[in-house]
């Protein structure tokens, strides 16, 4: 067996034989035509051949890949009729009397090396696009057949590299996997496997032969690995990845589009944690209600000074705009304890959990604070964003805040700077804001509980401490007493209340929260229908009182 | 002669999609649409020259409209610019 490494662009596992996927390389010759206009004549008609192909192809991408996706081959049309390129072709047939593949390939690469010196990772890419015009137009001057797979049954596709036309034109059903030796994460190709559900891996070390060619090969796009001449075990092991992967594509397809709802009509939010905007395809392939956490420390942990108003704008705007429309809670700087940052200069503590963290740091440091507050406002303008301030123990602290809130605002306001009414509301993982969370209630519009720390705090038990992980109960009484308070104020004073923390995808406790009317939970976006199936399959009037007594 | 000046918003600048879209709409027009951005202009009608400015998020592009309908090319190209990009 012989393991080549890679990356991998789109997770699944592929068990088969080996395709090596050639290009057709076309030798370009050059040579003398007398009648150079009737050489253009040639180019022109090729062109629209072209021009035929590339709507045949951007027909069957919108069917298989989605509009988005298939926008590539409509920019790939106005390319091959771009007036600098056909110019450039047709001024070269006319004076140089060359042929017309020529012609092309020689613009084809000058246009190719303009976008490939261009200071710009995206636009470097598209030297690549220039490339894929050209060569289709030879290869329609000359009359080639396109390349297909040639095989009977599913295959590995092996390739130098994949264009986008390249990946679109292949027949899905025969192809278990794209590997390429390059590539990028961010081509086209990589996207359109994403898409269209097929296993990538890119930039494989491996050098492209014959033998190779029908060999058995194992391509895990998880990991980036690809097994070649798999052994016994690997390949048992492999087959159980792949069985585990398809059930959970197959919870996937089931469950996608349906709503959290109980065999007896009461349903839920589920919502999706994240911890950078990268997460967001996951969150929404997973078909998240919506952001139900989005931690904004990743933006202080990543950088080695404090990030500007504008950095975290764009990102807070992304991740608004990604989700369009849907509710995205993003909560506020909560570093200290567990997560340090050098450039905050922050002294050493004997007990960083009870110590100077979170909006304890915000509300001494108002300048960091009002930055990030500045940056959340102006996203709002682009998507639906509620704002959630973490470790609050008292009602002062909130009303403190808000103070602050308003002058953020006037400020915004006095510069024009249009921004929507953020939804306001706060965690409760300490017991004190569960003991005043009836008070709480009156100045927030909801809670979200953040169950790692209350249960921490509640228990007095340190969750970093090995030694004592047998006497950590998450499911102890008094965290769930907590919890079923909080629910209950929440509720009398008419605003909403979620849980957060890692008790919230606990699915033995699924039944209880929905008891207790829980409105909302966030888990992790891999979580989200597993979930969504227990909440589907469960009664909660049949089981409501039980659940409740035992809090009794 | 038309002009206007328009900050790039799109996080992405002007990538090919957008580039794209500019194209169909300058040839909405049959006036002469330029696209301008740090002295350096390129015709809007064509996909390759809007691309090689490499217009990112935050510059200033300026769109020059000259010739018969060039009041509701700026118009039209002013109102595709915010919604777009």
């Amino acid at each position: 067996m012989i393991v080549l490494n890679g990356k991998g662009v789109f997770g699944g596992v592929a068990i088969g034989k080996l395709s090596l996927y050639q290009k057709q390389q076309h030798q370009i010759k050059r040579y003398h035509v007398e009648d150079a206009d009737a050489e253009i004549a040639r180019f022109e008609e090729a062109k629209k051949g072209t021009l035929v192909q590339l709507q045949e192809l951007y027909n069957k991408a919108l069917k298989e890949v989605g509009e988005a996706n298939a926008a590539i081959f409509e920019v790939h049309q106005m390319m091959v009729e771009d007036l600098d390129y056909i110019e450039s072709i047709i001024n070269m047939i006319n004076t140089q009397n060359v042929n017309a593949e020529y012609a092309v390939a020689t613009t084809g690469d000058n246009f190719a090396e303009m976008f490939a010196s261009m200071d710009d990772a995206y636009m470097k890419e598209r030297s690549a696009d220039v490339k894929d015009i050209s060569e289709r137009i030879i290869s329609v001057l000359s009359n080639a057949t396109k390349s297909t797979v040639d095989s009977d049954e599913p295959v590995i596709i092996l390739a130098e590299d994949l264009a986008p036309s390249e990946t679109v034109q292949l027949d899905k059903d025969k192809v278990l996997a794209f590997v390429t030796k390059f590539g990028s994460s961010n081509s086209h190709t990589a996207i359109l496997a994403r898409t269209m559900n097929i296993p990538a891996l890119i930039s494989v070390d491996v050098d492209l032969t014959e033998e190779l060619n029908g060999r058995m090969a194992i391509a895990d796009g998880f990991t980036g690995t690809v097994y070649l001449d798999p052994d016994e075990e690997t390949l048992k092991k492999m087959q159980e990845k792949r069985a585990k992967d398809l059930e959970k594509k197959e919870l996937l397809l089931q469950l996608k589009g349906k709503e959290n709802v109980t065999l007896d009509g009461k349903s839920i939010n589920i919502y999706a944690n994240i911890g950078n905007v990268s997460d967001v395809a996951n969150v929404l392939q997973n078909d998240a209600g919506g952001v139900g956490l989005f931690r904004s420390e990743f933006l202080y942990l990543e950088t080695t000074d404090y990030p500007t108003e504008e950095e975290q704008f764009q990102s807070y705007k992304a991740v608004a705009e990604r989700m369009a429309g849907k509710k995205v809670i993003i909560r506020t700087l909560d570093i200290g304890a567990d997560k340090q940052v050098d450039y905050f200069n922050m002294d050493k503590e004997e007990n960083p959990a009870l110590g100077y963290r979170a909006i304890r740091i915000c509300l001494d440091r108002i300048d960091i604070f009002k930055t990030q507050l500045r940056a959340l406002y102006r996203a709002s303008a682009y998507g639906k964003i509620s704002i959630m301030f973490p470790m609050i123990i008292s009602v002062e602290e909130v009303r403190e805040i808000k103070k602050i809130v308003e002058e953020v605002k006037a400020e915004l306001r006095d510069l024009g700077i249009p921004f929507d009414d953020c939804e306001l509301g706060i965690m409760i993982e300490t017991p004190a804001a569960v003991m005043v969370s009836d008070l709480l209630a009156k100045e927030v519009e909801f809670f979200s509980i953040g169950t790692n720390d209350l249960t921490q705090y509640t228990l007095a038990i340190d969750r970093q401490n090995p030694k004592l992980d047998k006497i950590y109960n998450p499911h102890h009484t008094a965290v769930l007493r907590m919890i079923k308070m909080v629910a209950d104020n929440a509720h009398a004073n008419g605003i909403w209340m979620g849980i957060c923390g890692e008790l919230g995808a606990d699915l033995e406790l699924t039944e209880t929260f929905l008891a207790m009317g829980i409105d909302e939970l966030s888990v992790s976006p891999s979580l989200i229908l597993g979930l969504r199936k227990k909440v589907r399959e469960t009664n909660v009037d049949a089981v409501k009182d039980a659940l409740l007594d035992r809090l009794k | 002669m038309k002009q206007f000046k328009y900050v790039i918003k799109d996080e992405q600048g002007i990538h090919a999609r957008p580039a794209g879209l500019l194209v169909k709409k300058a040839n909405e027009f049959s006036c002469k649409v330029t696209i301008g951005k740090d002295g350096k202009d390129a015709d809007a009608k064509r996909i390759f020259g809007i691309m090689g400015l490499a217009a990112k998020c935050g510059n200033e592009v300026t769109i020059t409209c000259d010739g018969e309908d060039e009041e509701a090319a700026a118009k039209g190209l002013e109102a595709f610019l915010k919604e777009n990009l």
